[in-house]
């Protein structure tokens, strides 16, 4: 018996316990040549950039978020060919929020949540965030996005001082994590000594103008970046400059990297969720209104344009008409001609109260876009015009019918992104595309055409496993519920074309993601 | 000897479990050891599963064949595409069996039988690539069987009897690819129903031509486990506390029904030389039988919360299997055997909990006699899986069918010990 247990049960039980794993014949985990690198070195992966890069999204920074971001979504990938571990500065929660020495400075995020008729729409989720700002985390991180940044904000010492951010001389995302109060993000960055780097920056330098429906100025020939507001236009040689000089501190180590270019505001729902057509109209009311008006159609804009005050082209823009159906908004637009103090003069003799209303009173085309915080404001009453009014000696009742903004009461300039605003706006993009196009070619960079990938997400959609990824709001699948930034789908998109773009450079075979594993909005009736 | 012991060792390197399906064909030592074959052949008490037909002709009053194995298995997937790849973690299972069998009269004997033909346990990592389809599973089902056999004529006995089947299911899965509650946690759904009972039979007939040849034929009853209302709870968890999502979290009755199919055994049994015996065994399963695993989740009233439809479309399936005895003496016998087993599995239907596709078993093993009553068996079996590349189709989002695919590369390793009684 002996003998035969030792021929046989021992070397049995021993080699079938050692070899009976399954083995492909080709193990992408084992085989470490199945996806390669080519000429880039994904060992220390560092990125760099905005809310975009930190994984931002439905209005705040929370932690699946976070795990979302295309730079850690691209470094799971890479770490089949070579790529280390990815450390992102995650903050404490998933309530988006932030605190400031326990005061909160950053509202809580949007999560979809129904109303008391069962009607899904973007709501604040509830809860109190745990992430204080003055809590500094130590170490080095591979994801240095900074929510809010502007390209000159990356080299800009202080940027990351926690005490400047309640001045607002200082970023509260960069303060959490910045090496120090003095250093900036490129030092930051620059100092981890990345094998290979991403750049995507410049967006803010157009979105604040934009979202703020132009309330900002185009810096355009200002080459002092100190002296801008928030919702201001970056100078384009300011935005190449600093660029420039990003890139030169980010290859300084040898590193390769992959610069990504500014998407088009069109391609986000922000702008093209709430129709420039949006004020519902029945016949009556809409007879009245045009009576309201039809001295302004039919006797100031012709007048005006005879004493050429404004060109017929102006005159002809400037005529109010509603009828039953959808109604496009008026507007007060900056780039008109102010007639308010010459439309108090003879022949015409208005009131004051009118004249301001009038005096640079136009409706919306359907080439004006309308930011979505507009769609909260449409038809509502302007109480604070309401009581000025009322002060005035307007009957109450009348000065209701007055107040209704976007139809009596034309919406000012910040809630419209007109044509003339956009044409700004696409200037300066256009600008700063062609530098940082320039630049991934001067330097041998991975050029990540993000603009004509998100053009198609707008324009029809990208079909994926299990649909059509689209721009269109809380349902497209591609945008979170502020709008402006992607939901972790949108951002799987993005680290797919970031990948097929450093592919293509590098010669190397990084898989991309399936999408379709990726969740899109946020369902949650835990809110405010 | 010597060199025929290592070609032995080497047939005995791996050895994998299952049969296709969840079918787990590991019924006995001597018959896995001969490529679970033994429809034909008079051997021990494991003839109660094998065919019953052929109890009578056992010798002594009394056999009593008892044993397990350990299963050792393994599944590795990988999607190239995507670079995803996921290996189960390793779960032991331990199918065990007893059969007795006592011989009223040389023309008559009743017996017992107690096995577990059904069965799958496999466990992927919580969240894998295809956790929205399987994260674990583990099905289950005793079979008990009292069993009569009889010598109708010179040359054929038959036998057989009820069954009563005892199962369990216990499943967990992902509601979606993608659907999370607030804080990422995945939305996720568990089933679980122990103590299903069904009733089925078996009978076999066997037809011994001479003292060298025997022919044998067994069928086993489809049996369906069903799960009703009130049978097991479905526990969903991490739903988003919302009108949006399709359920909430909380404990729901299920309905399914979970079919073990029937199963032909025809075979022939060789005696060669005094020493030698060759067998060979087909089985044809019924496989068809499982159309679909549709879960109905319920509301306390009964009404339909949420319905999980899961079509699986199996198709009837072959195994040919060969197996053969050496008594290297009184005290020692050597068995060795192989099978092909075709798998139900069709294309675009490769679900993982069930992933098995066409594979070869490899099995040996030996008897020691430790005295003319009490025997030592052991037995080993070696399955290989071809690697696949293959999908499965019909997962449902927002309308549209999703396939998961990818390359799957299976292994197991069932070592077996048991002991065969005779008075």
């Amino acid at each position: 018996m002996k003998k035969y247990f030792n021929y046989i049960a021992l070397p049995a039980l021993a080699l079938g316990l050692i070899a009976c794993e399954p083995e492909f014949d080709n193990d992408i985990t084992e085989n470490e040549d199945f996806y390669t690198s080519g000429s880039a070195d994904f060992s220390n992966y560092v990125a760099v950039g905005n809310s975009l890069t930190a994984g931002f999204a439905d209005s705040g920074l929370y932690i699946t978020g976070q795990e979302n971001s295309y730079p850690n979504i691209m470094a799971q990938q890479f770490a089949l060919a070579g790529g280390g571990s990815f450390s992102q500065p995650l903050v404490s929660d998933n309530t988006g929020g932030l605190l400031l020495g326990g005061q909160q400075i950053v509202p809580n995020r949007f999560v979809l949540a129904t109303d008391a008729n069962g009607n899904p729409g973007p709501a604040r989720l509830a809860g109190t965030p745990t992430t204080d700002v003055t809590n500094i985390l130590s170490g080095s991180f591979n994801n240095v996005g900074v929510p809010g940044a502007k390209s000159f904000h990356l080299v800009a010492p202080g940027y990351g001082n926690v005490a400047g951010v309640a001045s607002g001389q200082a970023n509260p995302y960069f303060a959490r994590f910045a090496s120090s109060p003095n250093t900036t993000v490129i030092a930051d960055a620059v100092a981890s000594n990345p094998s290979f780097f991403s750049l995507w920056i410049g967006n803010n330098d157009i979105l604040g103008f934009a979202t703020s429906g132009g309330a900002g100025v185009d810096q355009t020939g200002n080459l002092d970046p100190s002296t801008y507001g928030s919702n201001d236009i970056t100078d384009p040689n300011v935005f190449a400059s600093v660029y420039a000089q990003e890139v030169a501190a980010l290859t300084s180590t040898g590193a390769k990297g992959a610069l990504v270019n500014i998407p088009d505001v069109t391609s986000i729902p922000f702008f093209t969720t709430v129709p420039s057509q949006a004020i519902p109209l029945d016949e009556t009311t809409a007879a009245t209104l045009n009576a309201v008006f039809g001295a302004y159609n039919a006797q100031i804009l012709p007048g005006l344009a005879s004493f050429g005050v404004i060109t017929p082209a102006e005159a002809a823009a400037r005529q109010i008409n509603f009828t039953a159906g959808a109604n496009f908004i008026t507007i007060q637009d900056e780039d008109l001609t102010d007639i308010s103090a010459i439309i108090q003069g003879p022949p015409f003799n208005l009131d004051p109260i009118t004249a301001a209303t009038l005096s640079q009173l136009r409706q919306t085309t359907n080439d004006d876009l309308i930011p979505l915080t507009t769609a909260g404001v449409l038809g509502t009453i302007d109480e604070d015009y309401v009581g000025f009014l009322v002060s005035q000696g307007v009957p109450l009742e009348q000065a209701g019918l007055s107040a209704i903004r976007g139809v009596s009461r034309p919406l000012q300039d910040q809630f419209v992104l007109t044509t003339q605003e956009q044409a700004l706006v696409t200037a300066a993009q256009t600008q700063y595309n062609a530098s940082i196009q320039a630049l991934a070619s001067a330097n041998g960079l991975a050029f990540v055409d993000a603009r004509t990938a998100l053009q198609a997400v707008a324009n029809g959609g990208v079909a994926f496993s299990a649909g059509i990824l689209s721009s269109q709001f809380v349902t497209g699948g591609a945008f979170s519920l502020d709008g402006v930034h992607p939901t972790p789908r949108g951002y799987a998109f993005t680290a797919n074309a970031i990948i097929n773009a450093i592919n293509s450079t590098y010669g190397s075979t990084i898989p991309g993601v399936d999408i379709g594993n990726f969740a899109t909005v946020t369902i949650s009736n835990d809110v405010n | 000897m010597k060199k025929v012991l290592s070609v032995v060792v080497l047939l005995l390197v791996c050895a994998v479990t299952y049969a296709g399906g969840y079918r787990v064909s590991l019924q006995g030592q001597r018959g896995l050891a001969m490529g679970h074959t033994g429809v034909a052949m008079v051997n021990n008490a494991e003839l109660a599963f094998f065919n019953p037909g052929g109890l009578v002709h056992l010798e002594g009053k009394l056999n009593i064949a008892v044993g397990g194995f350990g299963v050792f298995s393994d599944v590795k997937y990988q999607n190239t595409e995507f670079g995803q790849s996921s290996q189960t973690e390793s779960p032991t299972g331990t199918p065990l069996y007893l059969y007795a069998s006592y011989n009223l009269s040389e023309k008559f004997a009743v017996g017992l039988a107690l096995y577990t033909p059904y069965g799958s346990t496999v466990e992927y990592p919580t969240d894998w690539a295809g956790s929205h389809l399987v994260n674990n599973i583990d099905l289950s089902a005793i079979f008990i069987q009292p069993l009569f056999s009889t010598q109708l004529t010179e040359h054929v006995s038959i036998g057989g009897g009820p069954i009563l089947a005892i199962g369990g299911v216990n499943f967990n899965r992902n509601l979606s690819r993608n659907l999370t509650d607030i804080e990422g946690n995945r939305s996720n759904v568990e089933i679980d129903s122990q103590g299903l009972t069904a009733f089925g039979f078996s009978v076999g007939a066997m037809a011994t031509v001479n003292d060298k040849l025997s022919f044998g034929i067994n069928y086993r009853s489809r049996i369906d486990i069903d799960v009703e209302q009130g049978d097991g709870d479905a526990t969903f968890s991490n739903v988003p506390d919302s009108p949006l999502a399709p359920i909430t979290n909380g404990t729901f009755d299920f309905t399914a029904t979970l079919p073990l199919p029937a199963e032909w055994t025809l075979g022939v049994s060789y005696k060669a030389t005094d020493k030698l015996t060759v067998n060979f065994d087909y089985n044809y399963a019924e496989w068809d039988a499982y159309e679909a695993l549709d879960i109905r989740f319920l509301n306390t009233d009964g009404s339909l919360a949420l319905e999980s439809i899961n079509p699986r479309n199996y198709k009837n399936a072959s195994s040919y299997r060969v197996g053969a005895q050496y008594d290297v003496s009184s005290k020692f016998v050597l068995r060795a055997g192989a099978y092909f087993d075709e798998s139900p599995v069709q294309d675009g239907f490769f679900a993982p909990e069930t992933p098995r596709n066409d594979s070869y078993g490899f099995t040996g093993g030996f008897t020691f006699n430790v005295t003319d009553k009490l025997a030592i068996d052991a037995s080993f079996l070696y399955l290989t899986f071809k690697e696949i590349d293959a999908s499965y189709d019909s997962y449902i989002e927002n309308g549209q069918r999703v396939p998961f695919e990818g390359t799957y590369k299976s292994s197991a390793f069932a070592p077996g010990l048991g002991l065969s009684y005779k008075l």
